[in-house]
This record gives C-alpha cells, sequence and structure tokens, in this order.
C-alpha cells in the first residue's frame, strides 16, 4: 500500500533541484570539509591556523549561505515543500549515504582516535593537529579527538541553527528557543570548560565541566576521579560538585514542574540542540507506530534503571565504611538510595496510580521489586552490590549507552531514524525529565476545540513519534512524557489547534472527547 | 446480531462506526470504493506537495480495523434495494443489511461547460483526483500552466500545490475579490493580495467559457468568457461540491440536491440514514446550508447517529457556526457569522482591523441596534474556540468582545500581541448610526 503511494509521489519527478546560489554554497561548505578531509589522510598543512580558519568559515559560510538562499525569497511560513521526494529526507541514497558516513565517524572518533591522529605522548597529527592552534588559543593545551568533535559540534549547532532560524523566522518561539540552544552550546558547552581548563595547574585541577550537561545525561559525573578532583579543587570544586547535586534534585524539578521538560530538552541540551538544528532536516522520519511508543517506554525506562544501578554501584565502591572518617559511608549511601527510590516509588503510587498506564504499573513493580531485592542480596548474603562488579557496570554503560546509543546510533542514524532517536529511546536525563513531566508539571500541548481535520502534519512533524493527530483530533490537551516541547506540532498546523501551554493543574488532562459546537447531552453520552 | 453497513470510509462514515463500537457490539461493515483505509480527505494537499505520504495522512494505523472489528469491503456500490435491504455492487455480488449508513461524500460540481469531460480537467476532492493531478500535472515540463476555476477553499488549494511543482496557475474567480462570496471585502481583498504576492495569475471578475481539446482528448486550452484563450495542461474545477448520490436514483430513497433526511439524520426509508456532506436537511439549521461539506459537520453527524442507531434517538444539533482554513501561509479561523457584503443582514454592522503588514486582519460582526456579538473572521491571529463559542452562548457584545480579546487568543507562546493595536482602532472608529 505504501509503497504503491510512494511510487505515485516519485513518478511525477517534481522539482526538488536547488538553485544556482544553493549550489554554490554548498560548494563553498564542501570545500571547506574537503580540508578536513584532506587533514584526516595526514596532508600536512603549512599554516595550520589559516587553513584550520578557512575550513571552519567555509563550512559555516556554506550552510548559512545555502540557508538564506533556500529560505529568504520565499514567504514566511512553513517550509516542508518536497520533504518527501528529496532524496536526503526521504531515507533515499544520499540519506544512506551521510548516514554511513557520520556513522564511521563515530567510530573512528570513540574507539580509534588514533586515525584522526591523536598522539598521546607527542604531537598531533592529522586532523587533531589541525585544530592545535584552535586548541592552544582557548585552553593553552593541544587538541584531542574530542576538542575536534566539540568544536564541529559547536560549529553543527550554531551554523544550522542560523538555518532553522531563517526557516522559522515567522515564529518567534522557535526563534527564541534556537538562539537559547545556540547560546548554551557554545558558552557552556564549549567556551567556559575549554578556557576553565586554563586554570589548571599542577596543584590545582577541575575535572572538564560543561555545567548544563547534568546527571544521568552525563553519567560519568560522581564517578571517582572527578569527585577527587571536585574535592582537591577546594571551594569551587566543591561548589561545582554541590551544583551537580542541586541540578538533577532542586533545579531540575522546579523547572520541569514551571515549564515542562522542554526547558532542558529543546532550550538548552546539547543533544537536543543539535538535533533541533543538524537534524531538523530529519525530524519527520521518526517512527510513529504505536508499536514504537511501547518499545521506547521499555527501553527508556530500562536505560535510567542502568544508570541508575551504575551510578549507585561505582559511588558505592569508592566510599570508606568507617563513619567516623566522613559521614557519607557505603551504608548511609546505599540506604539513602533505598529510601529516595522508595518515596518516589511510593509517593507515585499513592497520589498518581490512577494515571499509570498498565505496563508503567508492571514495569515500576518490576524494577522496584528488582533494586530494592538486589541491594537486600548484597546485606544479607555479602554478595557483591548487584551482583556485577562497579567497574563493569561502569564500563558496559560507557560502551553501550554512553558511546553506541547516544553518539553512533543516536547521531549516525538521523537520516534513516528521525533526529531524536537518542533522546526517545535512550536518554535517562529525558526519562526523568518525562516522568516529571507526565505526573508533576503545568505543561501541556492544549488543542483548541473541535478545528482539527485530522491532517497528520503534526503528528508526521514531531520529531518524538508522538502521534499528535490521535489527540487532537479527539479535543484532547497532549501530556506525554517524551514531548521536548520543540512546538513545530504547532507550527505546521493549518488550523491553529496546537498550542504549547504552562497553565494549571486542574483539568490539564482532558480525557474526554470534547466537539465543541455540539449537542451537550450528545457529549456526555459520547463520553461515557 | 444487527448487521450495520456504512457506504462511505470519510469522516463521518468512520466516526459512525468507531462510535457505535464503542458502544455496542454490532457487526459493522464499512463499504468504499475509494481507498482501502480512512484517509484525511483535507489533507490530500500536502501528498502532492511532498509534506506527507499517503500513509501519513491515514488517521488510524491498519491494525486499528481488525482490532475493532470493523469489517472494510472495498467495492462501488451502484444499487440499493430498501425493500430487500440488500447492496448490490457494480464488481458483482452483494450484501444484506439491518441498518444502512450512507456516508458518501461529496463530489465535483460540473457546469456544463463544453470540453469539461477531457482528460485533465479535475476537482480535487478524491483520492483519485490527487492521483490524476499526478498524472497530468507531474511537473512544469508536462504540465507548464494550470488554470483553476473558482476561487473556494478547494481552489486555493490547488493553486499552492500546483505553485510546489513551479506550475504557473491562473485563477478565474467571478467576484472582484477571492472569495468575496463568503468573506467580507476587506478579508477577500487581503487574501487576493496575498495570493498575488505568491505569484499566482489571480483574475477577477473571470469565468470560464469552454474547455479545448488537443488532438488526444486532452485538455490544450480555456476560453474566458471575455474570449480570451488560456493555454494549459490542467484545469481545476473548483467552483463547489455537490452530494454524491447518483448511485441513488433507482431507489426509493428520497432525494433533492442531496438525500433527505430529518434532524435524526432517518431518510423517508426505515432503517436508512444518510450523514456527512451527502445529508441535506429538509429543513435548514440556523444560517446553516441544508447541505454542509465541513469536516467537522460530518464528524457530529458521525456521532448523533451512532446514538441513535444504538437505541438513544438523538438530533444532530450543531452549536455555533465555526470553521477554519489556510490560504498559502495566512491561516484564517471564523467563530459565529461573519457574512460578505452580498448576503449581509439588513441588522447586521461590521468592524474591521487590518495589520500594517497586510498578513493579519480580523472582521468582527454585531448586531447594529444592540451591538451583540454575532460573529468573528480572524486573519493570520489564532483564536480559541472554546472562547468564541461561550461568548456567543452568552450572548456578548462586541464592545465586552474587543475588551476581552486577549482572552481569545491562541497564538503560540512569544508572537507579538495585536489586541492593543484593535482596541486602538476600535475606539478610533467613525461612529455609524
Amino acid at each position: 500500500m505504501s509503497t504503491v503511494q510512494r511510487n505515485m509521489s516519485l513518478t511525477g519527478e517534481p522539482p526538488k533541484t536547488i538553485n544556482t546560489q544553493q549550489k554554490i554554497a554548498s560548494a563553498i561548505g564542501l570545500i571547506g570539509l574537503a580540508v578536513l578531509f584532506l587533514a584526516f589522510f595526514n596532508l600536512n598543512f603549512p599554516n595550520k591556523p589559516l587553513w584550520l580558519t578557512l575550513s571552519l568559515v567555509m563550512i559555516g559560510t556554506g550552510i548559512i549561505w545555502f540557508s538564506t538562499a533556500a529560505y529568504l525569497n520565499k514567504h514566511e511560513g512553513i517550509k516542508n515543500d518536497g520533504v518527501y521526494f528529496k532524496s536526503l529526507s526521504s531515507r533515499g541514497f544520499w540519506a544512506w549515504i551521510l548516514g554511513i558516513i557520520v556513522t564511521l565517524f563515530y567510530v573512528v572518533l570513540y574507539w580509534f582516535p588514533q586515525y584522526l591522529g591523536l598522539v598521546q605522548d607527542g604531537e598531533n597529527k592529522g586532523i587533531v593537529s589541525l585544530f592545535d592552534p584552535l586548541s592552544k588559543l582557548l585552553n593553552g593545551g593541544p587538541a584531542s579527538q574530542w576538542f575536534v568533535y566539540g568544536t564541529l559540534y559547536t560549529l553543527a549547532i550554531l551554523a544550522f541553527g542560523i538555518k532553522f532560524i531563517l526557516k522559522y523566522r515567522h515564529n518567534k518561539y522557535e526563534k527564541l528557543r534556537t538562539f537559547s540552544v545556540m547560546f548554551f552550546q557554545l558558552g557552556f558547552a564549549f567556551l567556559i570548560p575549554e578556557l576553565m581548563s586554563r586554570l589548571n595547574s599542577d596543584s590545582f585541577k577541575l575535572p572538564y565541566y560543561d555545567l548544563k550537561n547534568i546527571w544521568p545525561l552525563n553519567y560519568y559525573n560522581f564517578e571517582q576521579y572527578r569527585v577527587d578532583e571536585f574535592i582537591s579543587a577546594g571551594d569551587i570544586g566543591l561548589g561545582l560538585l554541590i551544583f551537580g547535586i542541586v541540578s538533577i534534585f532542586i533545579i531540575t524539578p522546579i523547572l520541569t514542574y514551571k515549564y515542562g521538560k522542554r526547558w532542558y530538552c529543546s532550550w538548552v541540551c546539547g543533544c537536543g540542540g543539535l538535533a533541533e538544528t543538524a537534524g531538523d532536516p530529519f525530524r519527520h522520519l521518526s517512527d510513529k507506530r504505536q508499536v514504537a511508543w511501547k518499545v521506547e517506554r521499555w527501553v527508556i525506562h530500562s536505560v535510567l534503571v542502568f544508570v541508575v544501578l551504575m551510578t549507585t554501584a561505582v559511588i558505592h565502591s569508592y566510599l570508606g565504611d568507617d563513619s567516623s572518617k566522613y559521614w557519607l559511608t557505603k551504608d548511609v549511601f546505599l540506604i539513602s538510595v533505598a529510601v529516595l527510590l522508595t518515596l518516589v516509588f511510593l509517593g507515585v503510587w499513592i497520589f498518581k496510580r490512577e494515571e499509570l498506564q498498565k505496563d508503567a504499573r508492571i514495569g515500576s513493580i518490576a524494577y522496584f521489586v528488582i533494586i530494592i531485592a538486589l541491594i537486600a542480596l548484597h546485606y544479607t548474603t555479602g554478595k557483591t552490590l548487584f551482583l556485577i562488579e562497579a567497574e563493569t557496570l561502569r564500563q558496559s554503560y560507557g560502551f553501550m549507552i554512553g558511546a553506541v546509543f547516544s553518539g553512533v546510533i543516536g547521531v549516525g542514524f538521523y537520516p534513516i531514524f528521525g533526529s531524536r532517536v537518542w533522546c526517545r529511546f535512550g536518554c535517562p536525563m529525558a526519562a526523568i525529565l518525562g516522568f516529571q513531566q507526565r505526573l508533576f508539571s503545568r505543561f501541556r500541548i492544549t488543542t483548541n476545540g473541535g478545528q482539527c481535520i485530522s491532517c497528520g502534519n503534526c503528528s508526521t512533524y514531531c520529531e518524538m513519534g508522538i502521534d499528535v493527530r490521535a489527540y487532537a483530533q479527539k479535543g484532547e490537551n497532549i501530556v506525554r512524557s517524551s514531548c521536548v516541547g520543540c512546538g513545530i506540532c504547532s507550527a505546521v498546523c493549518p488550523r491553529g489547534v496546537l498550542k504549547l501551554e504552562n497553565g494549571s493543574l486542574e483539568k490539564r488532562i482532558n480525557s474526554n472527547e470534547i466537539l465543541l459546537g455540539n449537542d451537550l447531552d450528545l457529549m456526555s453520552y459520547v463520553n461515557k | 446480531m444487527e448487521h450495520i453497513v456504512i457506504i462511505g470510509n470519510g469522516i463521518a462514515g468512520i466516526t459512525a462506526a468507531r462510535h457505535i463500537r464503542k458502544i455496542s457490539d454490532k457487526k459493522i461493515t464499512i463499504i468504499s470504493a475509494e481507498a482501502d483505509h480512512f484517509f484525511s480527505r483535507t489533507a490530500l494537499m500536502y501528498v502532492y506537495m511532498g509534506h506527507m505520504r499517503w500513509r501519513d495522512i491515514e488517521p488510524y494505523e491498519s491494525w486499528f480495523w481488525g482490532k475493532n472489528s470493523l469489517e472494510l469491503k472495498k467495492g462501488y456500490v451502484e444499487k440499493v434495494d430498501t425493500d430487500t435491504q440488500t447492496l448490490y455492487f457494480k464488481e458483482g455480488g452483494n450484501i444484506g443489511y439491518d441498518k444502512l449508513i450512507i456516508a458518501t461524500g461529496s463530489t465535483t460540481s460540473f457546469y456544463d461547460w463544453e470540453g469539461q469531460d477531457l482528460k485533465g480537467v479535475q476537482g480535487l476532492v478524491s483520492k483519485q483526483d490527487l492521483e490524476n493531478l499526478e498524472k497530468y500535472a507531474p511537473n512544469n515540463k508536462e504540465c507548464p500552466r494550470a488554470v483553476i476555476i473558482g476561487g473556494g477553499l478547494i481552489g486555493v488549494e490547488m493553486a499552492e500545490m500546483l505553485h510546489t511543482r513551479n506550475i504557473e496557475v491562473t485563477m478565474l474567480v467571478r467576484e472582484s475579490a477571492f472569495w468575496a462570496g463568503t468573506l467580507p471585502k476587506p478579508d477577500a481583498e487581503m487574501i487576493s493580495r496575498h495570493i498575488i504576492s505568491h505569484g499566482v495569475d489571480l483574475r477577477h471578475n473571470s469565468e470560464l467559457d469552454k474547455i479545448l481539446a488537443d488532438e488526444k482528448g486532452h485538455v490544450r486550452s480555456i476560453v474566458t468568457k471575455t474570449g480570451e484563450e488560456i493555454p494549459c495542461g490542467v484545469v481545476g474545477i473548483t467552483t463547489g461540491v455537490k452530494p454524491q448520490i447518483s448511485f441513488l436514483k433507482n431507489s426509493k430513497i428520497e432525494t433533492d440536491k442531496g438525500i433527505l433526511v430529518n434532524r435524526l439524520l432517518e431518510t423517508n426509508i426505515k432503517n436508512v440514514y444518510a450523514i456527512g456532506d451527502c445529508a441535506q436537511q429538509r429543513e435548514a439549521i440556523g444560517n446553516r446550508p441544508p447541505v454542509e461539506a465541513v469536516w467537522y459537520t460530518g464528524r457530529m453527524m458521525g456521532e448523533a447517529l451512532a446514538q441513535t442507531i444504538c437505541g438513544k434517538p438523538f438530533e444532530y444539533n450543531p452549536g455555533n457556526w465555526f470553521n477554519s482554513a489556510k490560504f498559502f501561509d495566512i491561516e484564517y479561523q471564523t467563530y459565529g457569522w461573519v457574512f460578505s457584503d452580498s448576503r449581509k443582514k439588513e441588522y447586521e454592522a461590521q468592524f474591521h482591523w487590518k495589520c500594517k503588514s497586510d498578513l493579519r486582519c480580523i472582521t468582527i460582526s454585531y448586531k447594529k441596534e444592540n451591538g451583540k456579538f454575532l460573529g468573528i473572521n480572524t486573519f493570520g491571529i489564532r483564536m480559541k474556540h472554546e472562547v468564541f463559542d461561550r461568548w456567543l452562548n452568552e450572548k456578548r457584545s462586541v464592545d465586552y468582545v474587543i475588551q476581552n480579546l486577549k482572552q481569545a487568543n491562541f497564538d503560540p507562546e512569544f508572537f507579538k500581541n495585536y489586541e492593543k493595536e484593535i482596541q486602538a482602532a476600535y475606539a478610533n472608529q467613525p461612529v455609524t448610526v
């Protein structure tokens, strides 16, 4: 059925080519990229600062010029013409090529940095050496593969951010949100940590810390080496450590209560930032089927449980037993974790029981029982906490979730699975925020009475794969844990049906069918 | 078990089926010759424009029908025998029913123009229309220019569609401004300017005389009433739709323009009902026309009829009129009644406000003598349905509506507000008695 329709569209050969200016802009951008490729293949550029600048400026210029040529000659408004006709944005040939290239880049970045020219002791080579001048300028030291990655990542968010702003220049919500992710990426994720590391000396060392990168997205924040560094760095370090804890336990719940998880996921977060900017052309590729939603709920919450277990085990492993030395001992910590989880579990079951779906009930009980049983087992039989060594847990999380899921699959597969695969299926931070958003938040997407025509633009362009239409056509508000509040459903709606709002908790979830204009008595029957 | 047969799988038929299923376990069969599954007719344009694939405009996944035991049958009903309660298919075979719901919707109205049967002359109502447009106007090489006859909602959709494939579009509109038979002049003129700004050759006060053929029986050009010949590959007929009821010609079901029904949506024949675009109220409800080709009225009729069929007789009782559309980049919503210049009631006065950008405007109708609020047209500013519905029911005054306009705003967060500007314009308008 679907293939027939696809062919029907494709036989039409609608215009999908780009204009002359866009061709020139693409060429400039690709030449900039080619410089990086040549450096990757060990071409030793003579004047590195010049070539690096040239390359980055050309990539940025190419992207921005391409966007102005694409959008500025058109009226302000929705720009989705031909999305499903273009190879790159409809899982065609170029989508696969791009996906494979980006995936390979991630594989090399994570596991074979030597091919990028990283030399542990001695002068860097290849592409990493090309970035040495910029690295020295910012942090005083030579570049690493992560510096190369961070620079390109920031460049992508900035340049594609401008593209996004031009595309949605009629929509102030989208513009502000994009300025925000650009600001946080450039300032918090890139410049501040680089400049902070300038403060490091032999006697003083702070861990590389992107302040907006909160545990559990920043799953390594409480690992021993970092905590040691924080503590040994005196008041500043201690302040940062406390900030890290406060971020997840105090700041996050307050902001999520007031604004929904969007304050983080589509206004601040770097992963979200890349998805919203560079990933925007692929947002419609997210899987909208109900089965995908079922898988999503199990996978993302399993990752959350995994990161909680892993972090608990890691912290537990380096804490002491002697309470006279330091109040936070292994036992105090483990009991606190158990108490906290129990409180959250009981709180939800006592106050929010009716809002839990069947699988959420099964899942929450199962995971709770398993965690508490494992902790009990540790105390009663003395077996290793969670039966697996903390270091093994840490390494497997870092490999499977930190690298493979968030990087290789999360970004490499943008052109195939859409831009928010990691955020939707994997990110434990999104799971926590989503849990709060679903149960304790003022945020919702309001629908506008009976105006919905079930056209499907909202669902199609939802990067999180939410079937927005299913709610809108019934007049129901959309209150979903996964919604990152990007606002695109509201933007693409041709009938003005959807609005992102923070409002009172009362009637936030209206599970009744509302069709304004029809007989009120009838509606009470329909809703029975 | 009672067997409910529904002809037509559009919004009316599917809503009826869903709600009957919600409250009963009757056997339900849905017949369609058009498409395998329910799709959003109003979204046809987005498939041609490449915003969505066909499957994206289907609101329910394919497992939905089996899971809710809604039997789907593909076939064209060519004869309805109400004596034996049997439907006969064009493809052969027949099916019996206990209760029959006719929800066959609309089809394009043609006005007996010479050449209207040529290849490339079409409306945009059905899936087959979409396929034909794809066939005859795939790109601007096959079809460098298209002419659209009539300027309604489907007309502007077609113009936008063809425009995305760089096909030159000429639009012939009978009135002096776009959709001026429905919109007040200032609204209509702003939309005309917007359509022209998109590069559409919009011709006012212009009508079709005849359509000329090439040697292959394909449209070659059209001739206007002033004798101008315009070459084109496709002619879009968007002068309106009419109930699709030709298959009932030899049945005992009473029809006029549409299938005549009472407020319970019953036809003259027992156990036969009609809902949606194909139904015609024996007596018009309020200012609503007896035949309403609107998405949400189909839905409401489906809901009301489901109750009746399941033993709780319910009258179709649409509340305050509302509707919405989009003209290229300008969104339009309307609540209550705002009449065009030609249909304006003698008791009706209107207040207009237009933004300097020429992309936003509102028109508010009220009663001359007592200032009672009658309705609003809003362009480029989203408003809340629920609030206007309430104000209409509460019979608020135009002053009250203007003063409280902010409450009704539904634009996304951080959007610029225009209430102050509107209030100032309202306060400063010349007094008319």
